[in-house]
């Protein structure tokens, strides 16, 4: 496995610590997704597949597909064992009215503020927000997974996204391949670092202002 | 009773121009024999109202790609690159909508409201020439109504007063789309009888359903080559 895909795994692990027993996880598409594969046995955690049931499970096995029975990006799955179905207008109602406890999300951008910007980049990619934008007003804890810099090694945490948002101030926790931070009201606490890296690389690849915490983590 | 037509016989009233919702998410649920209908009876300019695009040569994606559509209403079209190409070409107007937003529009119409109050947009382009209400100190995006000439849904089964049965994630956004239009085409799988579905398994009552057609293709979220 690359050093980059060792950095993904450690960003959904860390993430798949943060639910407690009984939660209702949203994961999105990409990076996301991945969480799915390191929840902790001994918890009982149900996702919420936006299209329309909670108790999502593993991808189909191969011959196995059933045709009605797909995740919200199309691909054939599962449904674990107490899962349930609905249409559209009860999933939605189910993620604005507070009733999803987690949502985990890829990030372009966020910012000191806690808005997130993850739908397009105008002129290049316009894919439209699909549920993105009820899921980060709507769920209880909003997660932004991401990598720490962009392919270019520009920071992704801002003082100001430039990009388009998808939601103003909803972002609760960022977690990347360096860092664990919380939005707070005072701003930005970095509460934990990778354990192959520093405070200072941190602070230093970050454009916004990070207040560290007094018990720093590792993970 | 609700009339049980042939594919052509169904769309035949569908008129260049028209508004038309079509039931589905990412192809799972689209009505792949209403769309094909749609397609060989040659309409065109359409205002299509979708959940998103679906791919390139499935279901509704299909609608796209063959020039079918002058605006599209959807929330997300990023898994079919020729509704991007359109929209960037200025072929097709599209207006991108949160999917939930989009389930609210259209239930409002379905159910005579006079539009949804959401928090979902605030602070961001969507919420651009929208009235912005404060409810109880906190801010919500008044969206209106959605409604359409027409509706395209698919069921697993049907019985002939409309009632339908929609398994699984198919049923999505048919439910509030069969509430919404003048006219609903529903195509099943399976046509039954008054007493062949178990009213506990209705998913649509049929009192929303203008007009049944027996499916031909199949239902498949499989992507087809």
């Amino acid at each position: 496995m690359d050093q980059k895909e060792l950095k993904r795994i450690r960003i959904v692990k860390r993430i798949a610590q943060e639910f407690p027993d009984g939660a209702i996880v949203n994961l999105g598409i990409g990076l996301p997704t991945q969480v799915a594969d390191y929840l902790p046995k001994d918890k009982t955690i149900l996702l919420h597949s936006e299209n329309g049931f909670i108790g999502l499970g593993p991808k189909a096995a191969k011959g196995s597909e059933i045709p009605c029975l797909v995740n919200a990006g199309g691909q054939p799955v599962t449904i674990v064992p107490g899962g349930c179905f609905f249409d559209s207008f009860t999933s939605f109602s189910i993620i604005r009215g507070g009733h999803v406890d987690y949502t985990v999300l890829g990030g372009l951008e966020v910012d000191e503020d806690g808005n997130l910007a993850n739908y397009m980049i105008p002129g290049k990619m316009v894919p439209g927000m699909g549920g993105a934008m009820d899921l980060v007003v709507g769920a209880k804890n909003v997660i932004v997974s991401m990598e720490h810099l962009t392919k270019n090694g520009e920071p992704k945490i801002l003082k100001k996204c430039s990009l388009p948002l998808t939601a103003k101030g909803e972002v609760d926790l960022i977690v990347t391949d360096m860092a664990f931070i919380r939005v707070t009201k005072k701003g930005l606490v970095l509460e934990e670092i990778a354990e192959d890296t520093t405070v200072e690389e941190v602070i230093t690849n970050t454009d916004a202002k990070l207040h560290v915490a007094e018990k720093l983590g590792r993970f | 009773m609700k009339p049980v037509l042939t594919p052509e016989k169904a769309v035949e009233n569908i008129k260049d121009g028209a508004s038309v919702m079509v039931g589905g998410f990412m192809s799972c649920g689209n009505p792949f024999t209403l769309i094909d209908a749609l397609i060989n009876k040659g309409s065109k300019n359409l205002t299509l109202i979708t959940s998103d695009t679906g791919y390139p040569e499935v279901g509704v994606g299909r609608l796209i790609c063959q020039n079918r559509v002058e605006k599209l209403v959807a929330s997300h079209i990023g898994t079919n690159p020729e509704s991007g190409r359109k929209m960037n070409s200025g072929e097709m107007k599209v207006t991108l909508v949160p999917q939930g937003t989009l389930a609210e529009r259209i239930r409002a119409k379905g159910a005579g409201l006079g539009g949804a109050l959401t928090p979902t947009g605030i602070g961001t382009d969507v919420e651009r020439g929208k009235q912005k209400l404060s409810i109880e100190g906190k801010d919500y995006l008044l969206e209106l109504p959605l409604g359409a000439d027409f509706a395209l849904i698919k069921a697993a089964v049907c019985d002939t007063y409309g009632n339908c049965f929609l398994p699984m994630s198919a049923k999505n956004s048919a439910v509030v789309m069969a509430m919404a239009a003048d006219y609903v085409i529903v195509e099943a799988d399976k046509i039954v009888e008054p007493g062949g579905l178990d009213p506990e398994k209705v998913t649509i009552p049929g009192v929303f359903i203008s007009a049944i057609v027996k499916a031909v293709l199949p239902a498949s979220n499989l992507r087809l080559k």
